[in-house]
């Protein structure tokens, strides 16, 4: 009884939506929106063919990589900057500012560096998502507790046994929070980077349809990039509920008393 | 030494270190200029009136697109967040259309208005009317039992309730929405701009690369990096001020 009401409410909403964009694209022949029959027709004629393998998957494998050298060089250099007192005075304003350059217009810098390629690409989504991960690690490595800090010190904990047992655990949910920024980051970078220089990818066919007012393959455009935002959401939140289940667990208790 | 002297240090290494690449030849100055003729090329727009024009489009679109964008999320988000079954009732819409990425509307939005700044206002308002939702939503559902109670027994009605119990709590968790909001809006600004070429900062940028004014470009780099800081700035003056009888910032609120 329980689980049939969790799925009622769980599907309640989009149903009705659905059935709202049903009815009211019955009898009206509109331009810009198909119907719900037309988009799942194209979607499925559209993204299941040679699509996949020429643009689909390869930008995906773009973003995948991007994603994953900016995770791992963020955490590696937040780790340095944010246990060295000095290094972490030296970066900040600068850092600070490359944060809050928005990210797209690095496309025609890196395009003008590298040329127009693959790795160029790759480059475009690492510089742009390495800052929410980079300062939220510096962030997380200088909250560590004092007195956690000090016990660790006073065992005689040094080296890679401080990162793996105290510092990573402790700053974990701030990096966590980078993290999530970063995936966001990323797509929307794929996207323009795609949309900017290329001759394949997502970003690219979907402006292409667009351009050649093909509009109901550009609405499947936009609900293949949604599927994938919502992909790498659920993922992320999978990946970071078996992280930090001390500290959802460690939440639970402190709030309940 | 001090902090602020170290943080005037790294500045002034960054910029020496840009400056040496492109002179010792490590890339070409033709697609990396040193940063002395980027920063005087920056001066160089600063007197120009065509710079501030373009400065000001990009900042009304942004105020505007985050103005509205908040607006909504707090209207919809107290309606929702304060019926438990406009909560669950929600969650699955909500949960799929957050992470849909804002860019992947830019086809529409250009079909929809064309190079206009309804174009970007558009991308805008998505991108940060979620940020603020799902913020004053968490806000609301923290409000504290025992003073919605005694809130209650001592018979205050819905709008006094609202106001003077369920606002103060959501507050803190409003403003943080309203602070990611800002920065994202302006991305999203400059990436219309950019990307479909509505008035602003980012049509230079993309105008300046395809006339091959490369130290012009980096200069409006520079600058849409410096409007970012600023905004940033701001955004954290006005949460000082508003929250100032806020003993401490809440720990769960995420940067």
């Amino acid at each position: 009884m329980r689980i049939a009401k969790g799925i009622l409410y769980a599907v309640g909403l989009p149903a009705l939506l659905v059935l709202i964009w049903w009815v009211s694209t019955l009898g009206a022949k509109s331009f810009f929106v198909p119907t719900p029959g037309t988009l799942a027709a194209t979607f499925a004629k559209t993204w299941f063919g040679d699509r996949l393998f020429s643009d689909v998957l390869p930008s995906i494998l773009r973003l995948f990589v991007g994603v994953a050298a900016a995770i791992i060089l963020g955490i590696l250099a937040g780790l340095l900057i944010g246990s060295v007192r000095w290094l972490r005075a030296l970066t900040e304003p600068v850092l600070e500012f490359f944060r809050a350059v928005p990210p797209p217009v690095l496309v025609p810098v890196l395009m003008l560096l590298m040329g127009i390629s693959d790795s160029m690409k790759i480059v475009v989504i690492i510089s742009g998502c390495i800052w929410p991960v980079l300062l939220n690690t510096i962030e997380g490595v200088r909250a560590i507790d004092g007195v956690l800090s000090d016990s660790a010190h006073t065992y005689g904990i040094g080296g890679w046994a401080r990162v793996r047992y105290l510092v990573l655990p402790s700053a974990g949910p701030q990096i966590l929070a980078g993290v999530r920024q970063c995936l966001s980051i990323g797509l929307i970078l794929m996207v323009i980077s795609e949309m900017f220089a290329s001759s394949s990818g997502l970003g690219f066919t979907i402006v292409q349809f667009q351009r050649s007012f093909a509009v109901p393959e550009m609405w499947s455009g936009i609900v293949i990039l949604g599927l994938i935002g919502v992909a790498m959401s659920f993922i992320f939140q999978f990946t970071e509920r078996r992280i930090l289940r001390w500290y959802h667990g460690l939440r639970e208790v402190e709030n309940a008393v | 030494m001090t902090k602020q002297t170290l943080g005037i240090a790294g500045i002034l290494g960054f910029l020496l270190t840009w400056e040496l690449i492109p002179r010792l030849g490590l890339v070409e100055a033709r697609f990396l200029p040193p940063a002395s003729e980027v920063l005087a090329a920056l001066a160089l727009d600063v007197q120009l009136t065509a710079f501030w024009a373009a400065v000001g489009e990009t900042l009304v679109a942004w105020a505007i697109g985050l103005t509205s964008a908040a607006l909504l999320a707090v209207v919809i988000g107290f309606l929702v967040g304060s019926s438990q079954f406009l909560r669950r009732f929600t969650n699955s819409t909500v949960e799929f259309l957050r992470p849909i990425p804002s860019v992947a509307l830019i086809p529409l939005a250009v079909l929809l208005f064309g190079v206009k700044i309804e174009s970007s206002l558009m991308l805008i308002i998505y991108a940060s009317f979620w940020q603020v939702f799902i913020q004053v939503l968490y806000g609301v559902a923290d409000v504290d039992n025992v003073a919605m109670q005694t809130a209650r027994s001592y018979g205050l009605n819905m709008a006094a309730r609202v106001r003077h119990v369920v606002f103060p709590t959501a507050l803190p968790y409003l403003m943080t929405g309203v602070r990611l909001a800002a920065s994202v809006a302006l991305i999203l600004a400059i990436t219309a701009e950019l990307v479909i070429g509505s008035p602003g900062l980012g049509r230079e940028i993309a105008l300046a690369q395809s006339g091959g004014a490369i130290s012009g470009m980096y200069a409006l780099i520079l600058a849409t990096g410096l409007i970012g800081v600023l905004i940033n700035m701001l955004m954290r003056f006005i949460e000082r001020k508003t929250l100032s009888w806020h003993s401490s910032i809440r720990s769960e609120v995420i940067v």
